[in-house]
């Protein structure tokens, strides 16, 4: 089967500079959406999904590969499971401490604060957890139903 | 499917659910049944028991922790099966 | 019949929108627009029940807390949470169900060589 995404650079420009100028500010901004989800509207989902965009706003704008040499293939796969592992443990750290399973307030043990607080924290790590899950599997689907299926790995960066 | 068929049930279908509009609530009533009898609670005693003001967060990840855990489980299959499906054709008996 | 006009015609635009989607999954011949009538269809029940938790003259479900508040919190001035909850999810989900059927359609043109849906089935038949 012939391979179709060879890199087809685009020749454009303005496209090419605008898209190098935006994508750090929107994965900063998936972040600050992340952080912030607790005292205003956001969270996990919210900020996967917009991480997730930056990297296919520079999938369309520049080849396929190029995205491919900065997000290699068995780190996404690597992160897809680690979101949900993380949620689960949080969970499983709380039945260690006899607490009923997901009873975040369980946590004073480990973290220095009062109950109330504690769940405050066990929401903000399983929002990281949710975040890190939905990021990798946008990307990977993507990745999957662009290529349709040809998981050739992209040629090392090559010097001008 | 035959356009005229199709034209017929989708004007009865959405005829029958108009109809059903009139069972209804008012918009906006701070009396429905939807804004009743769990919710109060959960608006009134976010910030003391959890200390997150945003009451969305608060649901979805402390009062109804577990619907969250198995959803992202679900978008995870979602990955895997997409991977399974496109991957796997070359090697199975639907190759060429 | 004017005061049932006034308080509930909103619902009614969300019926049009569900069953445009209904209508175009029928009749449609492609397998990729039947795909998008469905797209239609579970978005335009996820806003239908967004709007379900409205309330009048209420703000967003973000509790006010520091020093200028100091009265109890009253459960009238703020939009019931549940409904975007249980959205947020059936969103996620919505997406997941749309990535496996695009996927599922690669695999029948690869298979059939067309994504018209009677020439599949006259491929079927034989």
């Amino acid at each position: 089967m012939a391979r179709i995404l060879d890199d087809i650079i685009l020749d454009d420009i303005i496209i090419r500079t605008c898209a190098r100028i935006m994508v750090p500010f929107i994965q900063l901004y998936s972040l600050y959406v992340l952080v912030h989800g607790h005292s205003s509207p956001g969270g996990g989902f919210q900020g996967g999904c917009i991480m997730a965009a930056s990297f296919i706003l520079l999938a369309v704008a520049f080849s396929i590969n190029e995205v491919k040499r900065r997000f290699r293939e068995n780190i996404h796969l690597i992160f897809c499971s680690l979101g949900v592992f993380i949620y689960t443990g949080t969970g499983a750290i709380a039945l260690f401490f006899s607490g009923n399973f997901l009873d975040y307030s369980t946590l004073t043990h480990i973290v220095p604060a009062t109950p109330v607080m504690a769940r405050y924290y066990g929401m903000a790590l399983i929002e990281l957890g949710v975040q890190i899950s939905v990021m990798a599997v946008m990307v990977s689907i993507f990745f999957d139903l662009v290529t349709k299926g040809d998981h050739v790995e992209a040629p090392d960066w090559e010097d001008d | 499917m035959n356009k005229l068929l199709a034209l017929f049930i989708t004007i009865t279908a959405g005829a029958l659910l108009v109809y059903s509009v009139e069972e209804f609530p008012a918009w906006g009533d701070p009396q429905q049944p939807a804004s009743r009898h769990v919710s109060p609670r959960y608006i009134e005693k976010t910030v003391e028991e959890t200390g997150v003001p945003n009451a969305v967060t608060s649901v979805l990840a402390d009062y109804r922790g577990y619907d969250t855990m198995f959803e992202t489980s679900v978008i995870f299959s979602a990955g895997v099966a997409v991977m399974m499906l496109l991957r796997g054709m070359k090697y199975g008996k639907n190759s060429r | 019949m004017i005061e049932y006009i006034v308080t509930k015609h909103s619902y009614w635009f969300y019926i049009i929108l569900i069953m445009m989607g209904f209508y175009g999954m029928m009749v449609k011949n492609n397998l990729m627009k039947k795909l998008i009538g469905m797209n239609i269809f579970q978005w335009s029940i996820i806003l239908f029940y967004i709007s379900i938790g409205a309330k009048k003259g209420a703000t967003i479900p973000i509790i006010e807390t520091g020093a200028l508040v100091n009265h109890a919190v009253r459960a009238a001035d703020y939009i019931n949470p549940l409904p975007h909850v249980l959205m947020l999810t059936a969103i996620v989900v919505g997406v997941a169900t749309t990535g496996i059927a695009i996927a599922l359609l690669i695999i029948i043109y690869q298979q059939y060589g067309t994504l018209e849906e009677d020439e599949i089935i006259e491929a079927l038949r034989k």
